[in-house]
């Protein structure tokens, strides 16, 4: 704790015009702060839980998406905008798929449900993994060597070249996602409740990445995966296949994304082929948020900017929500550039 | 050039038989992109920063045209309507965006290069956002209507808009008279190809190119890199700016409908699509892709569903419940797959775009022959 507050001192006041630039931002965040629990402490308890449950639930599904953003960073140090619109490919993915796999709203219900969800999201992964190596293989990997604006504008044609698929696949309606989720209500202690729909995201978002840092940390690939993003030649010259653990990356990345795309159908019961974009920039927030390069910094990034919306959501105005995300990114990223947790990355 | 392109009202008037004023409408309104994509081409191109919200800057100089030029703030709790006259407004609008170009990159210029793509990017999805949430200020969802349109001291009339020669003292443009218009946006051009070109020419252009090339050896030999990139920065976004106020002049109206993402995407995808870092290379990106999505593909659907009822395909026509909405639909969804594949395919391939820049080309070859691809 007291080398956490050392730190914060050192950020802070590292010099005279930074740290009266550093002040004033504080400032305007413990201004917002204070502004904002006035707001919950008028709003009472029950509506204050209700917008968490929901909060945390949309911010599972941004950390989902945020690990994604956070590995590739880490690993080649590129903004793969293309990442929210396999999110989104998720979703439209499943969608297809719910008839073959005897998901019927409304018919399926119990133990074979349950089967069938989870075989639907273990295929629904695989396919947005597999659609990413490709990405890679295609946009990325020949631009390696590349000026560093040449990936970037890959990904932001990739980006479009998704949503274009998408939106020539099904159009520009909303699309009916299939309500398999139960509608109750769990109480927690007295008239507060919280959402078993919210419950089920959370769950299935802690799930699946607790086995991805259980991954990164105790196989052999993650091990590769860290070292590659420590220093990428020294870890080619101790025999790690860069190009494999890159594309791992991807993978692994996308299964990800791909499992957030159903959980945010299931979630909202509505999906259109636009929505990974943004989606996906709010996930990029998140990732920027809780440091960029870092993997618990992406999943408490997540739950911070979930939090944050259905704060913002709930108790200003919802046409400002999306002003008030965007504005904390630039915030962030001119006051606080390596993020929350971050580290210092030095530029290559 | 600028001759070949002052006859091309006449040439499509021939062409047509004196119908062609939908193609110099089409041509005047490309004016504005070509305008757009000459300043991203600065910032870009020349001092090789990204910029993803450069249509922030498109909106700020419409709005400030809006607010200075119409009966709008007549109906705000100010209560006085601004008429400042087109010239002086449209160079308002210019110093506006340009303000908001130095106040977004002062703060955010020293971070990476990607960190600034990532902050103009959520500049730019602000930007329309408070001018939409902004209420009476701004007219809100709807926008401002009726705005002050362009006049000139004046202007010749003539045989090309079907009139006798005269001299017309006093002149209003109106979209009767697109010609004039066309006429306007080739000289506005030319004046800041013109300004553009010299600047590139010169120390602070030499700058730009070694701040591109390597930020830390052109700091080691003495340029301030920060000040040489807020200037490109704040060209561009006045280059923007003055496109802005000049495009709310032409279309009379704003909303914050009209400068999304895909905007911004659309001027870079120019940008890339001529050639970084080479002016009339920009020009041709704009001219080409505008030609594309604003004339081929709104035009593409209409053509290809009587292409296939001539050749007796009626069933791609009709739409059926199974999802295929008919072929004219399907054509004209493809907007978005054919942005990314002009980008993703430019950079794969010709990296360089349509029409180089001598130096970004050896610059783009030798990166890839110096270091050898990965296996």
């Amino acid at each position: 704790m007291s080398a956490m507050v050392q730190r914060l001192r050192v950020s802070v006041f590292a010099s005279p015009t930074m740290s009266v630039v550093n002040l004033a931002g504080m400032l305007l965040v413990a201004i917002a702060i204070v502004e904002a629990m006035q707001k919950v402490y008028q709003g009472g308890a029950t509506y204050f839980f209700q917008t968490l449950g929901f909060g945390l639930a949309q911010g599972a599904i941004f950390a989902l998406v945020a690990l994604g953003y956070t590995m590739v960073y880490g690993i080649i140090e590129l903004i793969n905008f293309a990442h929210g619109d396999v999110f989104t490919l998720g979703a439209f993915f499943s969608l297809a798929l719910m008839p073959a796999f005897g998901l019927v709203e409304g018919k399926s219900s119990g133990l074979g449900m349950i089967i069938s969800l989870i075989a639907l999201f273990l295929v629904t992964m695989l396919f947005c993994a597999l659609v990413n190596i490709a990405i890679e293989r295609v946009a990325y990997r020949p631009l390696r060597h590349a000026p560093r604006l040449a990936p970037l504008i890959t990904a932001i044609g990739m980006s479009s070249l998704l949503e274009g698929i998408m939106f020539i696949w099904r159009g520009p309606f909303n699309l009916h996602y299939p309500d398999f989720l139960p509608n109750a209500q769990i109480p927690i202690g007295g008239d507060v409740t919280i959402a078993a729909k919210a419950v089920f995201v959370i769950v299935v978002a802690i799930i699946l990445m607790v086995a991805l840092t259980a991954f990164i940390n105790g196989s052999t690939l993650g091990k590769a995966m860290r070292a590659t993003a420590q220093d990428r030649d020294a870890a080619q010259l101790m025999g790690i296949d860069i190009n494999r653990t890159i594309a791992a990356t991807f993978f692994i990345g996308a299964a990800l994304a791909g499992a957030g795309g159903i959980i945010y159908g299931l979630y909202y019961n509505s999906v259109t082929a636009f929505d990974g974009f943004e989606y996906g920039l709010y996930a990029f927030t998140a990732a920027v948020f809780g440091g960029i390069g870092n993997i618990p910094g992406a999943a408490i990034g997540g739950f911070a900017i979930g939090i944050i919306a259905a704060i913002s959501d709930g108790y200003f105005q919802v046409s400002w929500t999306r002003v008030m995300i965007f504005g904390i990114l630039i915030f962030v990223l001119v006051f606080r550039p390596t993020g929350l947790l971050g580290m210092r990355v030095p530029e290559k | 050039m600028a001759l070949l392109a002052l006859s091309y009202p006449a040439i499509v008037q021939f062409i047509t038989g004196g119908n062609g004023d939908y193609l110099v409408g089409l041509a005047a309104d490309g004016g504005i992109y070509m305008l757009m994509t000459i300043g991203l081409n600065v910032v870009v191109g020349f001092a090789g920063l990204l910029d993803l919200g450069y249509a922030a800057f498109f909106a700020i100089g419409s709005y400030t045209y809006a607010i200075v030029a119409s009966n709008h703030m007549g109906v705000t709790p100010i209560g006085h309507s601004f008429h400042i006259p087109f010239w002086i407004a449209l160079f308002i609008g210019m110093f506006v965006a340009a303000a908001a170009g130095a106040m977004l990159g002062a703060p955010t210029l020293r971070l990476r290069g990607d960190y600034l793509a990532i902050v103009t990017l959520g500049f730019g999805e602000i930007v329309p956002l408070v001018f939409q949430n902004a209420g009476i200020w701004t007219g809100g969802v709807p926008g401002i209507s009726a705005l002050d349109v362009p006049t000139l001291p004046g202007w010749f009339q003539g045989p090309w808009v079907g009139q006798d020669l005269a001299w017309v003292p006093d002149f209003r443009f109106t979209s009767a008279n697109l010609t004039a218009y066309y006429v306007l946006m080739v000289i506005l051009i030319a004046g800041v190809v013109f300004l553009v070109h010299n600047l590139y020419n010169s120390r602070l252009g030499r700058a730009w190119m070694a701040v591109r090339e390597d930020e830390t050896a052109a700091a080691a030999s003495g340029v301030n890199t920060i000040s040489v990139k807020l200037l490109a920065f704040s060209i561009g976004a006045a280059t923007s700016g003055f496109a802005g106020a000049f495009y709310g002049a032409k279309l009379s109206y704003v909303s914050s409908d009209n400068f999304g993402f895909i905007v911004s995407v659309t001027v870079l995808s120019m940008v890339v699509l001529g050639g970084m870092g080479n002016i009339p290379g920009a020009m041709i990106g704009a001219a080409v892709l505008y030609f594309v999505l604003f004339w081929l593909l709104p035009n593409a659907p209409q053509q290809v569903s009587s292409l296939a009822s001539s050749l007796g395909l009626n069933f791609l026509n009709a739409s059926n419940p199974n999802g295929w909405p008919g072929i004219a639909e399907e054509v004209s969804r493809s907007k978005y797959v054919i942005f990314g594949a002009i980008l993703v395919g430019i950079m794969l391939l010709r990296p360089q775009g349509l029409l180089p820049s001598q130096i970004r080309k050896q610059e783009l070859k030798h990166t890839a022959d110096l270091v050898p691809a990965a296996k």
